[in-house]
């Protein structure tokens, strides 16, 4: 059987996770790779979630907020761009790479984007193969 | 900007307040929360009939739940988890098994946590100790044809959610009062109607609208479908009730430029564009317009007719006050020299007003699509096509021809007139949706102008005719059978002029008949559809309301809340929400009004106690989290950090910027997120 990556979703309660809602009663089918954790704005990343996601070897973390300027909190999402951009520099050090980190502004109307976005970060996750630090 | 909870700058004193009462309510434990016991958690999955139960299997779910999570002490399915006898079973359960956490594998959590928040609670334990799996619009209907892998993920879905429950800690919501008044942004058909609506209930409203008048597009129509009755007999009357209504205070010509705070207590600041007219003092007597020298395009007449730069843009007008339009006056002074009353002030300033409100309603509109978008269509370049919109304005006997539809390039009566529809609607190329009123509208004005005209040719080109309300299809079908009106299924792909007539030729393919046609006519009526309002984005932005693909605001949930939208105590009204004609418009427009009222009646409402505090044993006074707060509600103490429970909104930035988490937010606190990592990829 093909390789299925496990991927950490964080989604924000007001965009993204409602756009993940949407994607469903849509039924707009996307692999079953993602494993979601509700935050209400994307502002509470902390890069020590994804470090943690990767450390415990997820093979991809997909962030995911408001579109800039809709953030819920005003700029929320600014600071998680920042943030994740900081983890992303740092994950080649890890052995890990880049492309299994996406983060993505997705609105509450977006379902079609939600479950596009999920099948093309599986796929961009399935081609790099299972993560160096999974546990067997 | 607005917030979820309560808000920023400003208003201190009033916040504080707030926040000593929630510190009060904190300290005061209640019997039901007794934290630091050994969690004893409750798995509940439900079956939502075949809606999970399809896919994933439930069962196993459950079982595994049972035998494999640590600290799940009850693990069960049910049917329909949030029905009544659910819900029963939950609460059995609880007291039964005595259950101190409970997990909800069931559809998300922004459906139905506050159902079995409220279960929890009635079973006596805190309703913060509920988390729920969200195992259908995350699981179920997205993996239809994996049932295997589906039901994996449920597991761990449920796993994550377990691990989550455990170090759940109890919270006391928040109750603030909620101010008696609502702010309307929007003085068309159904900022009218709901400021009516409110009024009479016996709240104070303020109407705040962009333009020198109320009364929105609606104002500008000639009769209306399917009634005929006409517009302004109908509309203009509510205006002026608007304006005598004592609990109404009308705010035209009138910006909102700023809006903070949260649901219940909102602070709006608007600014009024100077008139250079004394509200109070004009009497409307039009002397000013008369000696005005200067005539431009009237607006109001979609340009088509004039008005002077100190104007009313019809006579009708609520408030009927003259504004001097500034950009087209040449300052001659003439108004004021024949105003008696001395009514016209040159140094008029614009002017701030401050309004506290409880509750907040949409009702912006629509604008017309802009048809020089389809250049196809010659909207701009022969004079001969015109848009419906214009069309309303050239056979209303106020309008600038005095109702006599006169063709722009000679000033003849036309005696055959193509109208096109979906223009800008159902478009790949512009908007792909339906704009609801243009079939009827359409259908409306070939009637009109059949009836005084039974000579003239009318020919209608459609895709399909879209007759959907009452009495709708009725009113079609008389065009087609008693007026003799010529229904073509087709879209013209082009319109071309003949220079020396400058009648239009239009090549359509009747699609019913498979033949091409063609037909050259006095008139185009281009159908325009609806488009958001200019000002939808800003509006959008400023409180925080997000909008749909198509650019209208986006509803709170599109079947079960139409007219509420996801910032609490702002609701929508109108075709800001999304194209309708009038009967949906004032339908909507009373239903926002009685969605506000319900805040306004309790007095109070309950907020998502979801705050940060900092844990000053491990504040390093690095200030990091008072530079990024978007509420400002870090200041520091003693180089400590230090949150203003009252300011904070929750977003939870200063804990995710906090280099040693000194900063936590409540109800999603590091330990609890990394707990959901952890689970989501290891089981033990
Ligand atoms: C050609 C045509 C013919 C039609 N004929 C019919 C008919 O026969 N029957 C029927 O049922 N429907 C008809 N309709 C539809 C009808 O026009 C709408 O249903 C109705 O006008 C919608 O009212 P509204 O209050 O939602 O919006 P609007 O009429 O657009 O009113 C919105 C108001 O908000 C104000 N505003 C906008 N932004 C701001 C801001 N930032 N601050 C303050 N104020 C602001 C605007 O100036 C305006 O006054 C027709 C539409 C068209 C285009
Ligand atoms: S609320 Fe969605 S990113 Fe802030």
């Amino acid at each position: 059987m093909a390789f299925e990556p496990k991927i950490i979703a964080f989604l924000c309660n007001w965009c993204a996770y409602a756009g993940a809602d949407l994607a469903g009663t849509s039924r707009m089918q996307y692999p079953p790779s993602t494993r979601t954790i509700r935050i209400m704005c994307t502002g509470r990343m902390s890069p020590v979630f994804i470090l943690k996601a990767f450390a415990e070897g997820a093979d991809g973390v997909l962030v995911a907020g408001c579109h800039p300027g809709d953030c819920h909190y005003v700029s929320g999402n600014y600071g998680a761009e920042k943030r994740v951009k900081l983890v992303s520099d740092l994950l080649p050090e890890l052995g890990l790479e880049k492309e299994r980190l996406m983060l993505r502004w997705i609105s509450a109307s977006e379902g079609e984007l939600f479950s596009k976005t999920v099948k093309e970060f599986t796929e961009q996750v399935r081609k790099l193969g299972p993560s160096p630090l999974r546990k067997k | 900007m607005v917030t979820k909870a309560r808000a920023s700058k400003g208003k201190g004193r009033k916040k504080e307040a707030a926040g000593e009462k929630r510190k009060a309510q904190a300290r005061k434990k209640s019997p039901e929360t007794k934290a630091q016991e050994r969690p004893r958690i409750g798995v509940f999955v439900c079956h939502c009939g075949t809606n999970i139960a399809g896919v994933v299997d439930v069962k196993e779910v459950a079982r595994y739940a049972g035998e494999k999570a640590s600290d799940v002490v009850y693990a069960t399915d049910s049917k329909y988890m949030c029905s009544e006898p659910g819900q029963k079973e939950i609460i059995d359960a609880i007291k039964e098994h005595k259950l101190n956490r409970i997990v909800v594998a069931a559809c998300s959590p922004r459906m139905h946590e506050p159902t079995f928040r409220r279960a929890a609670q009635a079973a006596g334990i805190n309703p913060y100790y509920v988390d729920m799996a969200n195992i259908r619009e995350h699981c179920s209907w997205v993996h239809i044809q994996e049932k295997e892998a589906a039901t994996e993920k449920a597991k761990d879905l449920v796993r994550m959610s377990v691990a989550r429950a455990r170090l759940l800690e109890p919270q006391e919501k928040i109750k603030v009062p909620v101010r008696k008044s609502t702010l309307v942004i929007g003085g068309g058909i159904a900022g009218i109607q709901a400021a009516l609506d409110l009024a009479d209930m016996g709240y104070k409203v303020y109407l705040v609208e962009k333009q020198p008048t109320i009364g929105g597009k609606m104002a500008q129509l000639d009769k209306t479908f399917p009634t005929m009755d006409c517009a302004a007999c109908i509309l203009t009357p509510k205006m002026v009730d608007a304006s005598r209504h004592e609990n109404i205070e009308l705010i035209t010509y009138a910006e909102v430029k700023n809006i903070t705070g949260y649901v219940g207590n909102f602070t709006v600041t608007v600014t009024k564009k100077p008139r250079y007219v004394i509200e109070d003092l004009c009497t409307g007597c039009m002397d000013c317009a008369e000696a005005c020298p200067v005539e431009v395009p009237n607006e109001f007449d979609q340009g088509l007719g004039s008005r002077k730069a100190i104007y009313v843009p019809f006579p009708q007008a609520v408030p009927l006050i003259y504004t001097l339009d500034e950009d087209t006056c040449i300052g001659c002074g003439a108004c004021k020299n024949v105003c008696t009353i001395e009514a016209i002030d040159f140094n008029q300033q614009p002017q701030e007003v401050t309004l506290e409100v409880g509750t907040i309603i949409i009702a912006t509109g629509y604008q017309i699509f802009d048809a020089t978008r389809k250049p196809e269509y010659g909207y701009g370049k022969y004079e001969n096509v015109i848009n419906g919109l214009e069309f309303e304005r050239l056979i209303n006997a106020s309008g600038p021809t005095g109702g006599k539809l006169l063709r722009p390039s000679d000033g003849k009566e036309p005696r055959s007139i193509a109208f096109i529809q979906c223009v800008g609607s159902r478009d790949e190329n512009t908007n792909l949706w339906c704009s609801r009123v243009c079939c009827m509208y359409a259908i409306k004005n070939a009637r009109l102008y059949k009836e005084k005209h039974p000579e003239t040719e009318i020919y209608i080109f459609y895709i399909d005719i879209r007759a959907f309300g009452k009495g709708y299809e009725e009113f079609y079908k008389i065009a087609q059978e008693e007026y003799g009106i010529k229904f073509f299924k087709g879209r013209p792909s082009v319109i071309y002029e003949d220079p020396s007539t400058a009648r239009l030729i239009l090549n359509v393919e009747d699609t019913m008949l498979g033949r091409k046609i063609e037909v050259e006519v006095d008139l185009v009526v281009l159908s325009v559809g609806m488009e958001p309002g200019q000002d939808t984005e800003t509006i959008g932005k400023m409180l925080g309301v997000s909008r749909g693909a198509d650019g209208f605001f986006l509803e709170a949930h599109p079947k079960l809340r139409p007219v509420d939208t996801l910032v609490e105590g702002v609701y929508l009204a109108g075709t800001a929400q999304g194209p309708k004609d009038i009967p949906d418009t004032v339908a909507q427009a009373s239903g926002a009004a009685a969605r506000a009222s319900i805040l306004m009646a309790k007095g109070e409402v309950e907020i998502d106690p979801v705050i940060a505090y900092s844990e000053k044993e491990l504040c390093i006074g690095c200030r990091i989290c008072e530079r990024i707060c978007p509420a400002s509600a870090i200041s520091m103490e003693d180089r400590k950090a230090v949150v203003n429970e009252a300011m904070c909104i929750g977003c939870g930035l200063c804990a995710g910027g906090c280099p040693t988490g000194a900063m936590k937010l409540r109800h999603f606190k590091d330990e609890q997120i990394l707990a959901q990592i952890h689970a989501a990829l290891a089981e033990d």
